[in-house]
């Protein structure tokens, strides 16, 4: 091993000596201590994290603490619109701000596979820099292991957050109440659609591109206006269906959708069209839901659509005590169906 | 979005509704054949937009559904087997055989892959000499074609390494063994429109004119539905039974002649069971003697597994349209999407699935919340 430079090193920089992961960058040894040293700690800088502790240590704050963790696996780690770096960042920020909590720190884990190009993993940890950078999140802690190649895909992220619930804020997908209004922040299906395209090499004349974005900015916004909010989740994992049924359950009430009331864009529907899928069930990663007293949707509505990722928010149905704990979803044509959860992934149908 | 945003207009739709409303006098029992109308009838509400006078029974054209049950467990066995790449459109991947399903199969081991496109298989064989790559070329008169092309191809590029499990049905058969079957209700057809983009409807007149039922050939958006059922009741009210085309955009008489030229080549007809059903003569297509060679049956010699279908399962009655979903014992109980003893509940398309999902409204009643905004 040669002397090392410290001031040879850029970021995201490729280790001179190892183009890729090997398992000595997992070993907690001189290699473990290269990533961090010329990897993490220039991409994240921050105080917390520059001290490496065997924990952050950090100031106190005023306010109920939100606490959660979330993983991110993801193939291809890279797709049009994002990396697994930007949902790491983006997925955990969202689900403190659901909770109507002010963002504050990451941690992040990495599991790394033995043969990830160091320039691939640069790449992803310079957009969680940025990322974090964009929600004005600090990543102050972390952890890196490697297993043997074959045993990951390249590599996978685990991220915790705390944030501070400010004092009056009560939100909660427990609260909604007959006659609250449900709006969507955009366009839902872009994520599943476009990492569905990319990994089986469907092609559009337009490319769907992901909607990865951290939420906590549009959220304080709409706190703002509308102290009454009573209920916010992001529609990942399972799609808008997935977290009306939530809802409906969680506050015993029954929810009325307007099919057409609820923004796709056209590329999404025409490739769920022709794979079968159905766009409510598909994945979102910079989507929220709200639901609101009726007498607010009008402020909430204008205050979202000021907002750069809240431009095409709608209103899409209402609370309603006809089917308790049921998603009802109006069609176009004026019929009406069930809107349930997927029982796992979406199945392409055959023709 | 042009040739779909069209045929699901709100307005059109309510008027087409009307016109049907106008017209029936009295109770009609009419069957759509393709899993894939029955999926939009559903999803759409069109079922709900229709007098009670008009009643809707779902056919057996849903090909995940009517694959038997043997040959799930051949392929069960043969995705098993050291060194196959097992590929297969997606929604046969949950569907059960005697024991399990390909996911299941899948989780122990075997490298089941789910492929968009026969030629994707192909593809796959070129670039694994090493493997064998089967893939599963089940369905109708639609898919038919490409996995035709796919033999085709694989013989024109002498892959040896690549073969085909092959359970394909055919439409018309299907619907003769529905109208002569002593229990049927069914007194008009509407015959499924992109099988009929392949194989035209020239077939169609002699059933017709036989079984002295209507037949329309009908689309899948909204619009196309709500057409073929007003004919379709139209005819009815009038004492006819013609043949008539609501899918000319689609669909001509002779169909689609290269297509049809291509499984000419590759195909030959033979007697096929339909799970649930049993075995209809002359109802599906196995390889030609010349393409013998591709077949995985053959290949792998999975000739004698002995397969058994759940005793509680009626998907054979839903399928023959004697029997709804919903009024199966086992519905919604030992019966899920989760725990599925029939394809029926599987397939999107599947009439038991698609009434899990869409159909639970029927016990609804059809009042209309209102929104405040």
């Amino acid at each position: 091993m040669p002397d090392l430079n410290p001031d040879g090193w850029t970021c995201p920089l490729p280790l001179r000596d190892y183009p890729h992961i090997v398992m000595g960058h997992g070993g907690g040894g001189k290699l473990s201590a290269e990533l961090v040293e010329h990897l993490f700690l220039p991409a994240f800088r921050n105080e917390a994290l520059a001290r490496l502790g065997d924990a952050a240590v950090l100031p106190p704050v005023a306010g109920r603490l939100a606490f959660t963790t979330d993983s991110y696996v993801v193939r291809p780690l890279f797709f049009p619109g994002g990396c697994v770096g930007d949902l790491a960042v983006n997925g955990t920020v969202n689900d403190l701000a659901m909770c109507g909590a002010k963002p504050l720190y990451l941690s992040a884990g990495f599991i790394l596979e033995e043969g990830l190009p160091l320039a691939e993993l640069g790449r992803i940890v310079d957009r969680m820099a940025a990322a974090a950078r964009a929600a004005g999140v600090a990543i102050v802690c972390g952890d890196t292991k490697v297993v043997d190649r074959g045993h990951g895909d390249g590599c996978y992220i685990t991220t915790a957050g705390v944030g501070v619930v400010p004092d009056g804020v009560n939100v909660g997908i427990e609260r909604a109440k007959l006659g609250d209004v449900v709006v969507v922040s955009g366009p839902v299906g872009n994520h599943g659609v476009a990492i569905l395209c990319v990994r089986e090499g469907l092609e559009f004349e337009t490319r769907i591109t992901s909607d990865t974005a951290a939420l906590n900015g549009l959220v304080a916004d709409m706190l703002s206006a509308c102290p009454d909010l009573r209920a916010m989740r992001d529609p990942t994992r399972g799609g808008l269906a997935a977290t009306l049924n939530e809802i409906a359950a969680a506050s015993h009430v029954g929810i009325e959708i307007d099919e057409p009331a609820v923004p796709i864009d056209d590329e999404v529907r025409a490739a769920c069209d022709l794979l079968g899928l159905d766009p409510l069930l598909v994945a979102n990663e910079g989507k929220l839901v709200a639901v609101v007293p009726a007498g607010s949707a009008e402020i909430l509505l204008a205050t979202m659509r000021r907002h750069p990722l809240g431009t095409r928010a709608a209103v899409i149905g209402c609370m309603t005590d006809k089917h308790s704990k049921l998603v009802v979803a109006r069609t176009a044509i004026g019929g009406r169906r069930i809107v349930s959860t997927s029982m796992g992934e979406q199945l392409p149908r055959i023709c | 979005m042009k040739y779909l945003t069209e045929f699901r207009d709100g307005d059109l739709a309510q008027r087409l509704a009307a016109e049907i409303r106008a017209a029936v006098t009295r109770p009609w029992a009419i069957m759509e054949v393709c899993g894939g109308q029955t999926h939009s009838i559903i999803r759409n509400g069109i079922d709900q937009l229709l007098p009670a006078e008009v009643e809707l029974i779902h056919g057996p054209g849903c090909p995940v559904c009517v694959t038997p049950v043997s040959l799930i467990d051949k392929a069960l066995a043969i995705a098993a087997l050291p060194g196959v790449i097992f590929c297969s459109f997606g929604d046969m991947l949950r569907v059960p055989g005697t024991r399990e399903d390909l996911f299941a199969v899948k989780a122990r081991g075997a490298d089941v892959r789910v492929v968009y496109s026969p030629l994707d298989a192909v593809r796959l064989a070129k670039e694994n000499p090493s493997r064998q790559v089967v893939f599963f070329a089940i369905g109708f008169e639609t898919t038919a074609p490409a996995n035709a092309m796919a033999a085709h191809q694989a013989k024109r590029l002498g892959l040896t390494n690549f073969s085909l499990l092959v359970s394909h049905v055919l439409v018309p058969p299907a619907i003769e063994a529905v109208l002569s079957s002593p229990t049927n209700r069914v007194q008009s057809i509407l015959a499924a429109g992109h099988v009929c983009s392949v194989m035209g409807y020239y077939q169609y007149p002699p059933l017709a004119e036989r079984f002295r039922v209507p037949i329309v050939v009908t689309g899948f958006e909204p619009l196309d539905l709500l057409d073929g059922i007003r004919r379709a009741v139209l005819q009815l009210e009038a004492g006819t039974h013609v043949v008539e085309n609501a899918y000319p955009r689609a669909v001509t008489f002779e169909g689609n002649r290269p297509a049809q030229a291509m499984l000419a080549e590759v195909f030959e007809v033979c007697d096929r069971e339909w799970r649930g059903i049993g075995t209809i003569p002359a109802s599906g297509w196995r390889l030609k003697s010349e393409y013998r060679r591709i077949d995985a049956e053959e290949r792998f010699a999975v000739h004698d597994i002995r397969s058994v279908e759940s005793p509680l399962c009626r998907s054979g009655e839903v399928l023959r349209g004697t029997l709804k979903p919903n009024q199966c014992p086992a519905f919604g109980s030992a019966c899920t999407p989760r725990t599925p003893l029939g394809a029926t509940m599987v397939s999107s398309e599947g009439a038991c699935a698609a009434y899990f999902h869409y159909g639970r409204l029927i016990a609804l009643g059809t009042e209309r919340a209102t929104c405040p905004t």
